[in-house]
């Protein structure tokens, strides 16, 4: 494998992985406070798809953004109800608002496109485009820093920035604020954290805000930066993939980073099989990179390599009086 | 003593969960409905929309039973979401939530395909017979190793089902792609099953008695295995000391303990039984219907079980009700989406309120109800007095 081979394999796992980080991360402010969040998934979609309808009536891809999040959120709204308020089985929740977001799109873009389930095809505006960053032209032909900066740094777009920016700030307000720390307790010692005289229900609705927002940005990336357009069922179990990026990552951002950048490769090894075979010499199937992430996480939640502990409070609703 | 009368429990909860996954289903139904620009003022629209929320229930209730061949259709889907919502149901009762479903039927029919296939059956009872234990053996044990790894390894169970649903659909894109598949086909799909192993629909068990049933439905003999199972589960869950442990493990975990009931031998049961429910679910829609295995032959059958089950609160009777409803929507949607501008995925919709309504908001449900008991059994005591 020669070096441009490499830079454009990281650079597609960069892409890859962008919206597996940012659902990666909306789980784990949600797990942290104690709500188990099956459905990351759905929040995905239903984003993708408002997202990509406002972008397209509107020709604005940030007023497709923000409708992306408001779909987000208001899947986070029901989780909360049911989960918090009604203190329902949250997995259960988690269920329903995939299947509903999964039939709900398609219903409302057939109904406002009639084109099948899908939008029309976004162009110029209604896009994130890549951003060259300052010097990539220049830089280009300088060997080997060259395309690292101009190909693999450089181009992206400004949602790639965003959920990697997002990583540290994470780190930061769940570890080194008031607030990270009171969402963190809450999912370990919620009644701690009531005695304590903090609103247990208040943090957990902030932080299943705080996840509908992320996967809002994640489902926007899909539809208006990674694709061009909203298609049925186009999240294609990346929520799913995210969770298993979640334990992986052993509910931790900086290892959220490295996991969801590690899946992203095995995604972009899959469009690939040629590089694999010239570097190992073996052929590796297509599928067995595709559970590649789920059989890990398997092995992984199993405790045969390393244990990954969720927050002991996880799931669990939340009763006031006992 | 119980805030709710039995009956209120068992009938009236779930009743009002699922009107208010109708309501809502039919606001979603006006709301996606074809106008005609005929319709000028407010109220003509309304009208119109109302029209068309009516037609589409009639159109339903129509296709899917209006016909033995819908009833054929109904029935067959139906039978599907019996065995899967008995599979739910039965981990369920263990305080267990088998999402795998999905997977646990895929390896199902990877199951009745290799005895199918690789097996001289001479006639077809007895291979169905062959057929839904290699199904159900195949399912058991894509169930048994997420059981093993929950008591054993302590990995979440919900967790591992999941992911043991994509790694089946790898596992089966593989077999089907590289291994299976006739040499010259293109299609992702095992050869068709031998004749012999062809089972009889509706149509032929019928035919003796004098009954006139459409004959390219398909609906066949497995519906009576289905109803067969949602008997035996019954006699398993309430007449039998497993099902008395399984039910006592589900309401407490430590009195359970307590009483000397080993977790790690309820749960690797029930979700033995469960896998092997799901997997058997094969013999209906790979044996019974396509006669070959092909890629997603599971349509989401799985899932519905998750629906199916908590709609019928976990009672055999009530799975049967509840997978017959299902069987409904989904034929009465495929008729709607055949005949109108609504697509399919109306049905996922509906089953995404019924899981929401009768699953997670359960609670919003039942609070007020309680609290109208419990006035009323106050003005009772008062008046007695």
């Amino acid at each position: 494998m020669d070096y441009t081979t490499l830079i454009q394999l990281l650079d597609s796992s960069v892409r890859l992985a962008t919206p597996l980080l940012l659902a990666c991360l909306a789980g784990l402010f949600s797990e942290r406070a104690g709500i188990f969040d099956i459905g990351l998934e759905g929040k995905m979609l239903a984003a993708a798809f408002f997202s990509a309808a406002l972008a397209s009536v509107t020709g604005s891809v940030w007023l497709g953004l923000l409708a992306g999040i408001g779909a987000s959120l208001m899947l986070s709204a029901l989780h909360g109800v049911a989960s918090i308020t009604f203190r329902g089985n949250q997995l259960i929740s988690g269920v329903a608002i995939n299947f509903l977001a999964a039939g709900m799109t398609v219903l409302i873009a057939q109904d406002w496109f009639k084109q099948g389930g899908r939008t029309p095809s976004l162009t110029g505006d209604a896009r994130f485009e890549g951003i060259t960053l300052p010097g990539a032209d220049a830089m280009a032909d300088v060997p080997i820093i060259g395309p690292l900066y101009s190909e693999l740094i450089s181009g992206h777009s400004i949602l790639v920035y965003m959920a990697l920016a997002a990583v540290p700030a994470t780190w930061w307000l769940l570890y080194r604020t008031r607030f990270g720390l009171r969402l963190r307790a809450v999912g370990e010692n919620p009644a701690a954290v009531d005695t304590a005289g903090v609103s247990v229900i208040g943090l957990r609705y902030a932080a299943v805000a705080i996840c509908g927002v992320l996967c809002g940005i994640a489902g926007a990336y899909l539809s208006t930066a990674l694709q061009a357009g909203f298609v049925k069922d186009m999240s294609a179990g990346r929520g799913f993939i995210a969770l298993a990026a979640l334990i992986f990552a052993k509910w931790r951002p900086w290892y959220a980073l490295w996991a969801t950048l590690l899946f992203g490769l095995f995604g972009a090894l899959e469009t690939r099989p040629d590089v694999i075979e010239s570097v190992i010499g073996m052929k590796v199937q297509g599928q067995l990179l595709g559970a590649l992430p789920y059989l890990m996480t398997v092995i992984i939640l199993a405790g045969f390599v390393g244990k990954a502990i969720p927050p002991r409070a996880g799931g669990e609703p939340y009763v006031k009086e006992r | 003593m119980d805030v709710m009368p039995k009956w209120a429990e068992v009938v009236l909860v779930p009743f009002i969960s699922l009107l208010l996954a109708a309501f809502i289903s039919g606001l979603v139904v006006f709301a996606i409905a074809d106008v005609p620009d005929t319709a000028i003022t407010m109220m003509d629209r309304i009208g119109a929309r109302l029209d068309f929320v009516w037609g589409a229930a009639k159109l339903m209730v129509n296709g899917a039973l209006g016909s033995t061949y819908g009833w054929g259709y109904t029935l067959y889907y139906a039978t599907n979401f019996m065995f899967t919502g008995l599979a739910v149901a039965i981990a369920f009762h263990a305080r267990l939530f088998n999402i795998g479903g999905e997977g646990q039927a895929m390896l199902g029919g990877l199951g009745v395909a290799i005895a199918c296939l690789y097996i001289p059956w001479p006639h077809w009872s007895v291979a169905l017979i062959g057929a839904a234990a290699m199904a159900g053996l195949f399912g058991a044990v894509w169930a048994a190793i997420p059981a093993w790894l929950q008591v054993k390894r302590g990995s979440h169970i919900v967790i591992t089902t999941i992911m043991f649903n994509f790694i089946a659909a790898s596992l089966l894109n593989y077999l089907l792609v590289n291994l299976m598949r006739p040499k010259g086909s293109m299609d992702p799909a095992t050869a068709h099953f031998r004749e012999a192993t062809n089972l009889p629909t509706l149509h032929d068990l019928l035919a003796p008695f004098g009954i006139a049933f459409s004959k390219s439905a398909p609906a066949n003999v497995s519906l009576l295995v289905a109803i067969a199972a949602c008997f035996a589960l019954w006699l398993l869950i309430w007449r039998t000391r497993l099902g008395f442990e399984i039910r006592s493990y589900g309401e407490s975990e430590s009195g359970a303990k307590y009483a000397g009931i080993s977790p790690f031998k309820i749960t690797m049961i029930a979700m033995i039984i469960s896998g092997a429910l799901a997997g058997m679910m094969a013999i209906n829609n790979v044996m019974g219907e396509a006669e070959r295995l092909v890629l997603n032959a599971t349509e989401g059958a799985g899932f519905i079980g998750i629906a199916v089950a908590l709609m019928g609160r976990s009672h055999p009777l009530g799975v049967f009700i509840a997978a017959i409803l299902f069987g409904f929507l989904y034929q009465g949607g495929a008729e709607l989406a055949l005949w109108t501008s609504i697509p399919r995925e109306l049905i996922v919709v509906i089953q995404a309120l019924v899981i929401l309504f009768t699953g997670a908001l359960d609670n919003m449900v039942r609070m007020p109800l309680e609290r109208m008991f419990l006035a009323l059994r106050r003005n009772k005591a008062a008046g007695a007095n």
